[in-house]
Order: C-alpha cells, then sequence, then structure tokens
C-alpha cells in the first residue's frame, strides 16, 4: 500500500519577495502589495455601484468590521478577550448624543470628541480589571454594557428607555459610506503598523504570549493593557459616535449584545492572528446576516452554526487559509 | 571586601499554605560578587528568587536593594531599578527573529535612562548585545526565528533580556542546566566577564562544580531554610551540607 501525505511549500515568489530583492521586480512587488490594494480598491468602488439599500448594509458592515477589528487587536495581540464591546459602542454613541443635544455641537466635533473622551471614560472603567486575564477578563467585561443598560433604564438619565432623538444627521448618503470606509482603512493601516513593526507592538504581543518576560524587563503590564484598551476603546466610541449621527438618535439599543457578539463571530470566521481576519469576517457576516433578515431572530441561529463550524471544523478562518493558499502550494507525495 | 553593600536579605518568610518555602533566610551580598545558592530539589531556591525579584510577595522579612527597601515593590518597578532576572522556563516569542527578543526590555523605562537618551534603533542595539553574549552576527544567528533555536542560545538569550536592562544585579536561574559540558564551558567566561564589569551575580544550580568554580559565596537551603553560608571550600566540608545535599547514612527528620 502506497502511503501518501501532501506537502507544502513556499511559492517562488514569496521566498523571493521575503528578502531586500523584492523591489526588483514588478512581480514581486505587487505579489506584496497586491491584496492591500485589492481591499483598498473593491472598499472605494463599491459605494459607487451597490444599490441603494446595500449602501446602507455597506456602512452597517463598516461600522461591524471597526468593532471587530478592535476586538480582534485586543484579542491576537494584546491577549484581553473583551466581550463588552458594546460598551465602548454606548458610551462613544452617548458622549456624541449628549454633547449635540445639549451644547448643539456639530456632528464633525463630536465624533472626534466622543472617540476620545469616551476610550479614555472606557479605559478607565475597564482599569480595575486589567491584572484580570483569559476567562477572567471576558465575564467581567461583558458584565459593563449589561450594567450600563439597567443604570439608564433604572435612572431614566439621557432619555431613560426612549433614548435622546432629533440629533443632527451626517449630511449625505456618501458622507456615511466614504467617512466610515475611510476610517476602517486607516485603522487597519495604523493598526497592521503598530504590531508588525513598531516597538511597542512586540510589547502588545509579549504581555499576551509571555506576561512574566514583560514583567522582567522592568514593564509595567497594566500600563501597557490601558493603552492597548485606549485605542481599542477609541475604535469602538467612533462607531458608536458615528452610528448615533447616522440614526439622529441615541438610545440604549448601543448597548446591545450585538454589537460585543459580533465581532467575535467575525474574529473566529475571519481568523485569528491577523488584523484583517474580522474586518474579512464582518464584511461576510453582516450582509449574509442582511439577506436573512426574512427569517427574524431565526438569524441568531444561522450565527451560531456558522461559529460552531468555524470553531470545529476550521479553526484557521478564512484569511489565514487565503494567506496560506496565497503564499504557498500543495501537492502530494509518496512517503 | 571593601565594596558596599548591594543586598540585604533580612529573614525572609513565605509559606504555600501549610508548607514553610522559605523560613526565615538571610543573607548580605555586595557589589561585584557571585552568590551561588544550592539546595535539593523543593528546597526552596526558586522561591528565594522570586521573592527577591517581587514575582511572589513575602509572607515576612525586609529586602534591601542598594539601600532602598524594596520588600513591597512590584516586579517591573524592582527590575527597573537594576535588579533583573532569567526563568527557569523560557519562553521567547518563537515566530519572531532573535533580535526582536530584545525589544521589549530595550523598551523599557530603565533602559532608556541608562542610555541616556542615545538608545537609537533598538533592533541595532539588540543585535550588538547579543553578539556579546555570543549570538554570532556572521552566522546570522541573530536573524533566526527564536522558536529555532538550541537549548544553550536560549538560555543566552534569557541572559541577553537581562543585559539589555543594564541591571546591577543578575539572579539567574538555572541557567546551566540541561546544557552540554562544552556549552556551559563557554558560558562560564561570559560570566566571568560580567562580574569583570561589575555586575553582581546571584546563581541558583544543580552543577555544583561549575557553581563552585565560580561563585565567591555559596548559600545552602534545605526545606527552606539557609543551613550554611560561605566560600566554596567551607561549604564541601560542611556536615550539615554533606548530610543534606551530597547524601550521608544519616536519614532526615521533619522538625
Amino acid at each position: 500500500m502506497q502511503e501518501r501525505r501532501r506537502e507544502r511549500l513556499d511559492r517562488g515568489v514569496k521566498v523571493r519577495s521575503d528578502t531586500i530583492y523584492a523591489v526588483s521586480s514588478a512581480k514581486e512587488i505587487l505579489f506584496l502589495v497586491g491584496p492591500g490594494l485589492a481591499l483598498v480598491t473593491v472598499l472605494l468602488i463599491l459605494p459607487l455601484i451597490l444599490p441603494p439599500y446595500w449602501q446602507k448594509v455597506l456602512t452597517i458592515a463598516g461600522v461591524y468590521a471597526l468593532l471587530a477589528v478592535s476586538f480582534g487587536f485586543l484579542a491576537n495581540f494584546v491577549g484581553l478577550v473583551n466581550l463588552g464591546g458594546a460598551m465602548f459602542v454606548g458610551v462613544g454613541g452617548y458622549i456624541s448624543g449628549v454633547l449635540n443635544s445639549t451644547l448643539g455641537l456639530p456632528p464633525l466635533l463630536t465624533i472626534p470628541i466622543a472617540s476620545v473622551t469616551g476610550a479614555l471614560l472606557c479605559t478607565l472603567l475597564l482599569l480595575p480589571c486589567l491584572p484580570l486575564r483569559g476567562v477572567y477578563f471576558a465575564v467581567v467585561s461583558f458584565i459593563y454594557p449589561l450594567a450600563t443598560v439597567m443604570i439608564i433604564s433604572a435612572t431614566g438619565v439621557w432619555g431613560g428607555t426612549d433614548g435622546i432623538a432629533g440629533l443632527n444627521v451626517l449630511p449625505n448618503v456618501w458622507v456615511n459610506q466614504y467617512v466610515i470606509i475611510l476610517v476602517v482603512l486607516a485603522c487597519m493601516f495604523a493598526l497592521t503598523r503598530l504590531v508588525n513593526h513598531a516597538d511597542i507592538g512586540l510589547v502588545f504581543r509579549g504581555v499576551k504570549d509571555n506576561e512574566l518576560a514583560i514583567r522582567a524587563s522592568a514593564l509595567n503590564v497594566t500600563w501597557y493593557k490601558a493603552q492597548a484598551v485606549f485605542i481599542s476603546a477609541a475604535m469602538g466610541c467612533f462607531g458608536g459616535a458615528y452610528l448615533t449621527h447616522l440614526y439622529g438618535w441615541v438610545g440604549m439599543s448601543l448597548f446591545a449584545m450585538d454589537f460585543s457578539i459580533l465581532p467575535l463571530a467575525a474574529t473566529v470566521v475571519g481568523g485569528t492572528s491577523t488584523i484583517y481576519g474580522p474586518l474579512v469576517g464582518a464584511f461576510l457576516l453582516v450582509p449574509i446576516s442582511e439577506s436573512l433578515r426574512s427569517f427574524g431572530t431565526l438569524r441568531i441561529v444561522f450565527y451560531s452554526v456558522v461559529m460552531v463550524f468555524c470553531v470545529v471544523f476550521w479553526t484557521e478562518g478564512i484569511m489565514n487559509y487565503l494567506r496560506r493558499r496565497y503564499e504557498q502550494f500543495e501537492r502530494w507525495v509518496r512517503v | 571586601m571593601s565594596a558596599k553593600l548591594i543586598l540585604e536579605v533580612r529573614h525572609v518568610s513565605k509559606s504555600f499554605g501549610g508548607i514553610k518555602a522559605i523560613n526565615d533566610v538571610s543573607f548580605n551580598l555586595r557589589q561585584g560578587q557571585i552568590l551561588g545558592v544550592i539546595g535539593p530539589n523543593g528546597s526552596g531556591k526558586t522561591t528565594l528568587n522570586n521573592l527577591i525579584t517581587g514575582f511572589i510577595k513575602k509572607d515576612a522579612g525586609q529586602i534591601i536593594f542598594k539601600g532602598l527597601d524594596i520588600s513591597k515593590w512590584p516586579a517591573y518597578k524592582i527590575a527597573d531599578a537594576g535588579l533583573a532576572r532569567t526563568f527557569q522556563i523560557m519562553r521567547p516569542y518563537p515566530t519572531l527573529p532573535v533580535y526582536k527578543n530584545l525589544v521589549p526590555p530595550l523598551y523599557s523605562p530603565r533602559a532608556r535612562r541608562t542610555a541616556r537618551g542615545k538608545l537609537g534603533d533598538r533592533g541595532a542595539v539588540a543585535i550588538d548585545i547579543l553578539e556579546e553574549v555570543g549570538f554570532e552576527r556572521d552566522a546570522r544567528v541573530p536573524y533566526k526565528l527564536a522558536g529555532t533555536l538550541p537549548l544553550g542560545y536560549l538560555k543566552r538569550l534569557e541572559l541577553c533580556r537581562c543585559l539589555a536592562l543594564r541591571p546591577e544585579l543578575i539572579v539567574c536561574d538555572e541557567i546551566f542546566s540541561g546544557l552540554s559540558m562544552s556549552e556551559i564551558a563557554s558560558m562560564i567566561p561570559l560570566m566571568e566577564r560580567l562580574q569583570d564589569e561589575g555586575i553582581t551575580l546571584i546563581m541558583v544550580e544543580h552543577r555544583i562544580k561549575e557553581l563552585f568554580k565560580l561563585a565567591n559565596k555559596v548559600l545552602v537551603l534545605n526545606f527552606g531554610e539557609k543551613i550554611a553560608e560561605g566560600d566554596s571550600s567551607d561549604i564541601f566540608n560542611d556536615e550539615k551540607v554533606k548530610r543534606a545535599y551530597f547524601g550521608g547514612e544519616t536519614t532526615y527528620v521533619f522538625k
């Protein structure tokens, strides 16, 4: 009986473009920058060719992609599994909503203010649980949005259960789409630089992989975790503030569990340990979920099935699979 | 013996549940000395390391480093003061090149302070440090993935992580264990050079022969208690040590 096994080898172009010689040929430069360029081009062209309904889906998918990237950054590169992503969305949304309704600031100001101050606030709130790790941090962070909703509905602050309506909205559908797409792309670019090339990115990864060594390297782990949470929270708060001015309304639904769970699903489906995985996952899951809208809440079942399938049978996820096929080829060899 | 006192450990104790891991241990260390810590398995050597470097909080006693009471400091602050340590179990970033493993310690406030603002590119500094410790640049060892390194290099990498902080005292936790004779032989001159540079060393070891060649002073632990302290020849002739460590006829009895 002949035994065969599958062998994976790097493609020649991958090997060549690993070195400085990559810049010597157009083919190799294209190999390196091609996937990124393709992503940017697709995202920039999509708003122009989509029908109006799907344009709206695209903006929502963009928000979820931002949240997924923010979740993936914390989970994959800092080791903090934050199941309370809705907290960021809610805090950002309420800050911009309150600023807009009470002080009358335009969205152009409230969105950046809400992103920064909201991120500061969320970081301060999460500070006590930063020494926690793994499932303990996940559980505690999960409580935050739930507790905040209870506080708002019980005390009736900021419009209570009705929320605050009649806020300023973003000018038109083109601004809506391109603002979120450009922000998503900017965040992707910045985070990729951060985790792959910046020195502080290595510290973040060290916090995840080997916390003891980071402490022995005279680095304060909690301080670096706080910085990472701030970066992640700023993205989440931006998403919340953006949604507020997309709908002209802010309410308790910004703390909904969707905002915590879908980023997790997108990260699992899109592929862990990459920055791009969560983005791809979100841009797949949200449209699929939209097209299943006629099934109502059964969509949740669909999500769960997809997630379980990915966790059990396809742990590498879309992005890692694509990258492997892009960089390597497979063949059967006799043992 | 005129060098100034760098570390004072005063009556330190630590229990895990009902077990006294370290019981009332005291010793002093002068700058530039090499202190060897030996003892049978489970005698509290690693616990003593963890207590000194702040990775475990102690129950009682004081630890004075350069005149400062560091007893209650968190681990990173102790490292920041110049008391670095290696780990017995090495966990580098396996998917990163070796030199990138040294970027986090070089990113620390202490590394920036000791370089007086002239740190430059951290990757380049890391390669310089690695080369001093035997990662030959010409053989491209600093550029290899850390996960592919043999044990001897991993132990050196641990030491490099300490050196990147420009420490005054390094606590080495079993840095020779698991190495071949030739690997140890190449490490000994390195330790001697560190001593010449004025770095104080605490070395926890099972490799007694090599340790006694290096150490100015040896501390023997058994069941968490200090049973002897002195220079190598004294320790070799100490009855208690012979019984506890090198094996004697007497079986020992729990107090």
